[in-house]
């Protein structure tokens, strides 16, 4: 596939980083030709340098013969430009922007066909801020995931001594909790996925990930470790776009602080955040942590733009005695070095936010893609369409469908329905599936078998 | 600074007020009553003055600047009760100018103290005259605060001057001030009529409902009798009246944009409704408890009915009465003067320092006490969600310190005049709050009449300086406005 993306920033290099690895022809345009140029020395990519949303920045990208632009520069209006131009003069047939400003959002004319024609909006701030929101309503989780429409949820725990499964084989769980159908679909035993079956026994230090519906994940996670009281302060380091939709979508039911370095910046957001504390200090201030009470809170989240910063106001804070903490790492080889050891959580942007749009881009009818692990394993929510003959899942019982290996289907929804996959489950058309991958590798025989043959179409 | 400019202009608001006399002398006319003449010299002797005004200082020419809109609305204040006095010293030789000055300013600041006694025998056409000339203060007040006052840059309006988007963006009614005007004039006369109709329904003679509905929309308080409400003792009367009080007291933009839109939205959006509404029901609830079990009255709904009217029409700064709460225990008195001072919406007929200073003020007291416990902490005082910036609650604070210390030393100066505490005080807190009567010699069942002329004069001071919203004539008041 011939792709286009606009934009060289991080959400653009990550995107760009994961598609090329997929065999596809990328451009990348940006105006900063020292990105472009770090790019290019590290992928097999074309850049282009030039304003994104002229037409003949975009004809030199060849975006003539593109079959898909993603549009992901730090401006709202670049990206909106550039779809209209798209599809206006080069006629790009699908065409994703990055929109921050939720005011564009507010009427679907403005992005649908009479407008910018925009296929796919995506807001990694957003993506963000509700992977996080997650994590201050599940703490014991290091990853909480939807899937259609948030009636299933796929959660990551880690085993701790005392969880009643832990030094049990997996069969046991279904007599721990007789009525919640529940699925272990993959376990990281010291970074190596072990594939679960009913003989498999937990150990503690083991992450789990676990399918279930979605008001029964916590007595799942029960199963794993003991439980914590639940999060009523949260310390937010940095104010930036994710501190800020952070705080405004916490506010109203926990105790929220926000702390942030720049003067202005704490204005504005005392301005617009109702019931949040704005602090205006350096995160890694042991003084300003020590005077607003560090040791009491739930939750720490660092969310500044800055990996060091992050790390070390995390540490911090986890050493002065906050019970949890949360840190945003953009560095692959930083959250290596510091998860699990020191910080609770770290998160990767780029692996969490480019999910939805990566599913944009897989053939059949995925609806997400999610990455695990940090981008070792993907969760794919597809839609089976077709019949037994067009297509080689529609009709057939789960042991008739030939998955690559590592590859498991965890769960099904039917309508409203949930039916967690079981050997004999039949998949019927219009079912969504939803497909744990430990191996990367076999992702697009994965894809390749939820599409419809020739005939059916 | 254009001072004859500024006299021009006055002379055509005194020729406009002569205008105004002709109401009453109308009425006079139509019912042959004693005064006659000297509503007729009254007119007489105002037009001339103003033409004259006018005539001298025809020929001046310039823009009018701030400065100049400063002096122009000082002058105005204090020349029109003059010739608002005519009528009175005309048909009332006894009458001292002092007192009838009282009387004037009392009228047209809507503050509703009188020296006069004998109200019932007064003919009806001087009783229309001093109801009117609450009518046209309550009027000037609104155009004052909504539509001058904000241009020269003081009043609680100007507090959503601020060019941020929000809620209250929408405050600027109409591009232009004489628009504006008309636009608020405009609901300011519907409640009017429909007060007048309501007071007559409830069982008024049309008189005394034209002159009630004068005095309830410009939160005013004269009356026609000596026993102010009690004469009806009415209790639908009375219902009539609270709930007139009640709306005059709030916002008269908010009202334009209500009707202009018909729909409740700007109340709710209205950063002090919500809190004014509250503090006057809750305070109605509080005193008429209060009443009943201290054994004021001895049935709940009397309790509820005297409490509801008396508390209502002092914190509006109204200042009507219908039972001598004078000789309530001290409490209920003190906490309706204490309500007087604060709870009239900007923009409203009422005065005080206003619901919206006083919000401005807690919240930026609340602030304080967070730093202190979060000393990093940064927080914008915050009204309906709009940030009010830092200039402006200092301006807040120093017009509450310019207020107390006003009303500090005047109660001094009143009482080493030779009053009682009680009267001293509350002589001069109903009168910058423009409230009427006070407590003690000054309380609802009596008047004013037992000040000596200093004392009267204060007081007169003080109900312009509350009307003015300080600032205004204080600041003509400096030498650095003066300077060239």
């Amino acid at each position: 596939m011939k792709i286009v993306i606009l934009g060289a920033g991080q959400v653009g290099a990550s995107v760009a980083e994961s598609l090329v690895s997929e065999q596809n022809d990328i451009t990348v345009v940006d105006i900063d030709p020292a990105r472009l140029r770090a790019l290019q020395d590290r992928l097999d990519l074309r850049t282009v340098t030039g304003s994104a949303s002229h037409p003949s920045v975009l004809a030199a990208a060849g975006i003539d013969d593109a079959d898909l632009l993603i549009a992901v520069t730090q401006q709202d209006e670049t990206n909106l430009v550039a779809c209209k131009i798209a599809s206006l003069l080069f006629n790009v047939p699908r065409r994703i922007a990055r929109v921050r400003a939720t005011d564009y959002l507010s009427d679907e004319k403005v992005l649908g066909p009479d407008g910018f024609e925009v296929d796919l909006m995506i807001c990694p701030e957003q993506v963000l801020t509700d992977y996080i929101v997650k994590l201050v309503e599940f703490p014991e989780a290091l990853q909480v995931l939807d899937f259609a429409d948030g009636k299933v949820s796929l959660v990551a725990v880690r085993a701790y001594q005392g969880g009643p499964l832990v030094g049990h084989p997996i069969r046991e769980l279904r007599s721990h909790i007789p009525n919640i159908d529940a699925r272990i679909v993959a376990i990281f035993r010291k970074d190596t996925a072990v594939v679960p079956d009913g003989d498999t026994v937990i150990e503690a230090g083991d992450e789990v990930f676990c399918l279930a519906s979605a008001q029964n994940i916590r007595r799942v996670m029960i199963e794993l470790r003991r439980m914590d009281n639940p999060v009523k302060r949260v310390m937010i380091a940095g104010g930036g776009n994710i501190g800020q939709r952070l705080s405004q979508a916490l506010a109203a039911d926990y105790s929220v602080r926000v702390i942030e370095h720049n003067k202005r910046r704490c204005e504005l957001l005392a301005a617009t955040l109702e019931g949040v504390l704005v602090l205006n200090g350096d995160a890694t201030d042991e003084e300003l942590l020590e005077e607003e009470n560090v040791a009491e809170m739930d939750l720490f989240v660092a969310v500044t733009n800055d990996d060091e910063n992050n790390i070390m106001s995390s540490l911090l804070a986890k050493r002065m005695g906050a019970r949890r903490v949360v840190s945003l790492i953009n560095r692959k080889s930083y959250v290596d070095l510091v998860q699990g050891a020191q910080l609770d959580v770290a998160i990767s942007p780029a692996q969490a936010t480019i999910g939805r749009l990566l599913a944009h881009v897989r053939r059949g009818d995925v609806v997400a893609v999610h990455s695990l692990r940090r981008g070792a394993a993907e969760a794919l929510e597809a839609i089976v369409h077709g019949d037994r003959e067009s297509c080689r899942v529609t009709g057939r019982r789960i042991e008739e469908i030939d998955l690559p290996p590592g590859a498991r289907i965890g769960a099904i929804v039917r309508g409203d329905e949930v039916l967690m996959a079981h050997h004999d489950t039949q998949i019927l058309a219009e079912d969504h599936v939803i497909v744990f991958v430990t191996d990367k590798k076999t992702l697009p025989k994965v894809e390749r078998l939820f599409q419809v043959g020739a005939r059916f179409l | 600074m254009h001072a004859l400019v500024v006299l021009r202009i006055l002379g055509l608001v005194v020729m406009l007020f002569a205008c105004c006399m002709l109401l009453p002398l109308g009425l006079s006319m139509a019912l042959g009553d004693a005064a006659l003449s000297a509503h007729a010299r009254s007119v007489l002797i105002t037009l001339v003055a103003g033409a004259a005004l006018w005539g001298l200082t025809r020929r001046a020419a310039g823009e009018l600047q701030i400065r100049d809109g400063f002096l122009l609305v000082a002058l105005v204040w204090t020349t029109l009760p003059a010739f608002a006095t005519l009528p009175l010293l005309l048909y009332m030789p006894g009458l001292s100018f002092t007192n009838a000055y009282f009387e004037a300013v009392s009228g047209l600041t809507a503050s509703g103290g009188t020296v006069l006694s004998g109200l019932d025998q007064l003919p009806p056409s001087i009783n229309l005259w001093r109801g009117f000339m609450i009518w046209l203060g309550g009027m000037g007040v609104i155009v004052l605060a909504v539509a001058i006052l904000p241009l020269l840059g003081v009043g609680g309006s100007q507090i959503f001057k601020a060019e941020t988007p929000g809620p209250m963006k929408d405050t600027k009614l109409t591009p232009r001030i004489a628009e504006t005007a008309k636009g608020l004039w405009l609901v300011y006369f519907a409640l009017t009529g429909l007060c007048l109709l309501a007071y007559r329904w409830a069982g008024m003679s049309w008189l005394d409902a034209q002159m009630h509905a004068f005095t309830t929309m410009g939160l005013g308080g004269f009356s026609t009798h000596d026993a102010s409400f009690a004469y009806w003792n009415s209790p639908k009367v009375e219902a009539v009246a609270i709930t007139f009080m009640m709306i005059a007291a709030v916002n008269f933009a908010t009202h334009f944009l209500a009707w202009r839109r018909l729909s409740l939205a700007p109340y709710r959006r209205d950063p002090e409704a919500g809190v004014y509404a509250l503090v006057l029901v809750g305070s109605v609830c509080g005193i008429a408890l209060y009443l009943y079990l201290t054994g004021v009255y001895s049935d709940p709904w009397s309790a509820l009915r005297f409490a509801a009217f008396n508390v209502v029409s002092v914190a509006t700064t109204t200042g009507y009465a219908n039972a001598d709460y004078n000789a309530w225990p001290i409490f209920a008195p003190l906490w309706m003067l204490f309500l007087c001072s604060f709870v009239s919406c900007s923009g409203s007929t009422g005065s005080g320092m206003k619901m919206i200073r006083a919000q401005i003020l807690c919240k930026q007291i609340f602030r304080e006490l967070l730093r202190i416990i979060h000393p990093r902490l940064q927080r914008p005082v915050k009204l309906s969600g709009m940030v009010i910036e830092n200039r402006i609650v200092l301006a807040v604070l120093a017009y509450v310190f310019v207020y107390v210390s006003c009303i500090v030393f005047c109660t001094l100066l009143l009482a080493a005049t030779g009053l009682d505490l009680l009267t001293a005080f509350s002589a001069a807190v109903a009168s910058i709050n423009n409230t009427g009567p006070g407590l003690g010699q000054v309380g609802p069942l009596s008047t004013y009449a037992v000040l000596s002329d200093v004392q009267i004069w204060v007081c007169s001071f003080l109900m312009l300086l509350g009307r003015l919203e300080l600032m205004t004539l204080l600041v003509v008041m400096t030498p650095a406005f003066w300077r060239k």
